[in-house]
């Protein structure tokens, strides 16, 4: 059963629409990632869902009660803000109480589960500091606890990560990431960082201007993008233009280029090849997209190169291979070598 | 502030040192200058003082007008504060939280106090509370609530300022955590968004204090005879008599309001909310 269910939700201010025609069921015990650029409405969903918008059409039910009327306090809820929001005048130990004194719950039994969350997010010997003598970092984890303290039926991140360091922020994804799955809570976060949400979601929703663009686990989204947005938009990618010919696995390009590929929708316009999906190969290979090409930019990355190719038909492709630290066989410009193209990791791409 | 040596630049911090020192002294002469004359022991003012004295505020506890006064006017004044409070708090939550039509003209219209002349406020409220009564039986006119009544008009337009202006500093993603974790709108104001704007409040009191204790306008045609405030006792004792005891009773006024501004400072540091 669904934990959290969109039906058709819009939402719209003026004739600005943020978000159009949003259906969505997240499951028991799922992290579900919203992830889009600024403004593609990730954030407006989110508080539809929280019931700080009113939703201007469609419903949200969360187990399968309706609450697309209900405020905010009565849906259970459990919200990490993006700059924490923490009650600056109270003390760590309050901060996380105040959900759970909203319920009228037995005081023993408050500073029990204030005292466990506190110490799953180490933050126990703080409880008596006030947030303003806490680091970034340590807020943050007071804010996944006063969310999480309350055992909300969803838990909702927006942006969790965007005020931490960089460091920090490995860290803490990780962090979020166990606590979510140990303690079973529904959430829901959004982000526009795409390392976040790979790695973070058990399923990602892409969305662009108010829409989903497509949804599905993470690798559906990098090996199987339904758009030319969404491959753009999660990692990177090479497109080559052109028209699917035959029987759909096999794509011309605009140069006359025949390269084999995974069996692709009808409308595709653009043949999509991650960075990796291209192998050096020796002149002698044989084998279908096996192709000759000229190493125009070579980028060293430590433990990979990035190799822009110019191949046959005067495209270019970004190619990552591993470094090769010998330097007999370096990378240079102007070289020319052989490359094949993986034809299962060459998709077609629709479009929009 | 200028810096550097070069002479132009030595004449400009002379000339802004000079209008800093020369402000502090056009603000602070009159207050000092009423409190030395109420030691001098001369009644006729003039200087040099012949001699100084602690006659003048003997002379002031002993004339019941003044004592009436201060207490009609420390009564008002805190009853005005605390009705102007009850009112404009909840006021300014609605109007910076909530949306509605016609938001700009309320906000406007609660200013409006600033810009009525304040006598033409008092003859207004002394001919309404004349036709209460007329109508009801009700003596308004003359009574200590009918000052306070009149003397939270002109606190309004200061507390709704300086309210509205700490709430709209306050971030609104409080509000909602709180409400996210189950806290109704009005436990939510309560439990966090006071807490946050309390200086502002503060503030907001301290000012409604000093306006109200210090106003004469208003005051002018709404007080009765042995129901008199302290600007009015002294504007009367005035028409009859000059001698220091005026200024006895101005340094008893000066004290109040100082007190009011020293307590306050104690729980809440001026120099953050105004």
């Amino acid at each position: 059963m669904a934990t959290v269910a969109l039906d058709r939700v819009n939402k719209r201010f003026g004739d600005f629409v943020a978000v159009e025609d949003f259906s969505l069921d997240v499951a028991e015990g799922e992290l579900l990632v919203l992830l889009g650029p600024s403004g593609c409405g990730k954030t407006t969903t989110l508080r539809v869902i929280a019931g700080f918008a009113d939703a201007s059409g469609g419903s949200v039910r969360i187990h399968d009660r309706d609450v697309t009327r209900e405020p905010p306090y009565r849906r259970n809820i459990g919200v990490v803000f993006q700059n924490y929001a923490l009650f600056p005048h109270l003390t760590v130990f309050e901060n996380v109480a105040f959900g759970l004194r909203r319920r009228h719950i037995a005081l023993s039994e408050i500073a029990r589960r204030v005292e466990r969350l506190l110490a799953l997010v180490k933050m126990e010997a703080l409880a008596q500091r006030l947030p303003k003598q806490l680091s970034g970092g340590q807020q943050q984890r007071v804010a996944l606890a006063r969310a999480m303290v309350i055992e909300p039926d969803v838990l909702l991140l927006d942006e969790p990560l965007s005020n931490l360091d960089a460091k920090l922020r490995h860290d803490v994804r990780h962090e979020i990431r166990r606590l979510q799955q140990m303690l079973k809570i529904t959430t829901i976060m959004v982000t526009h960082d795409q390392d976040e949400a790979m790695s973070m979601a058990d399923r990602l929703v892409v969305m662009n201007g108010g829409r989903i663009q497509q949804m599905g686990s993470p690798q559906d989204l990098y090996l199987r993008p339904s758009n030319h947005f969404v491959a753009s938009f999660i990692g990177q990618a090479n497109f080559l233009e052109g028209r699917l010919d035959g029987d759909g696995s096999r794509f011309v390009t605009r140069s006359g280029l025949a390269i084999a590929c995974a069996p692709s929708s009808p409308q595709a316009q653009s043949l999509m090849i991650r960075p990796e999906a291209i192998e050096r190969v020796d002149a002698s290979a044989s084998g279908p997209n096996v192709l000759p090409a000229t190493v125009e930019v070579v980028t060293y990355l430590g433990s990979t190169s990035e190799l822009t190719l110019r191949l046959a038909g005067n495209e270019t492709v970004l190619v990552t291979q591993p470094s090769n630290n010998d330097s007999q066989r370096s990378y240079r410009a102007g070289q020319s070598l052989c490359i094949r193209i993986d034809p299962a990791s060459a998709v077609g791409i629709a479009a929009a | 502030m200028v810096r550097g040596n070069r002479p132009r630049e030595r004449l400009g911090r002379l000339a802004f040192r000079s209008a800093v020192v020369g402000t502090f002294v056009f603000m602070v002469l009159p207050i000092a200058m009423v409190l030395w004359l109420s030691f001098f022991s001369n009644e006729i003012l003039s200087l040099p003082p012949e001699g100084y004295s602690l006659r003048w505020y003997s002379e002031m506890l002993g004339q019941r007008q003044f004592i009436g006064g201060f207490w009609t006017s420390l009564n008002v004044a805190l009853l005005a504060t605390a009705c102007g409070l009850l009112v404009t708090t909840p006021a300014s939550f609605a109007l910076t939280r909530l949306k509605f039509p016609g938001r700009e003209a309320i906000l406007q219209f609660l200013m409006s106090p600033l810009v009525v002349p304040a006598i033409v406020i008092g003859s207004a409220l002394y001919m309404s509370f004349v036709e209460f009564e007329v109508r009801t039986g009700l003596g308004i006119a003359g009574s200590t609530w009918g000052l306070a009544i009149g003397h939270v008009l002109i606190t309004i337009p200061w507390s709704i300022r300086l309210i509205t202006a700490n709430l709209i500093g306050v971030d609104t993603s409080v509000e909602e955590a709180a409400l996210s974790l189950g806290a109704f709108p009005l436990v939510a104001a309560l439990k966090v968004t006071l807490p946050l704007i309390w200086p502002g409040v503060v503030a907001a009191a301290l000012f409604s204090f000093v306006v109200s204790f210090g106003n004469l306008e208003i005051s002018l045609l709404l007080v009765a005879p042995g129901n008199t405030t302290l600007p009015i006792a002294i504007l009367q004792y005035l028409q009859w008599k000059i001698d220091p005891t005026i200024a006895a009773v101005s340094a008893l006024q000066i004290a109040v309001i100082g007190t009011g501004l020293l307590v306050t400072d104690r729980f809440v540091s001026l120099a953050k909310v105004v």
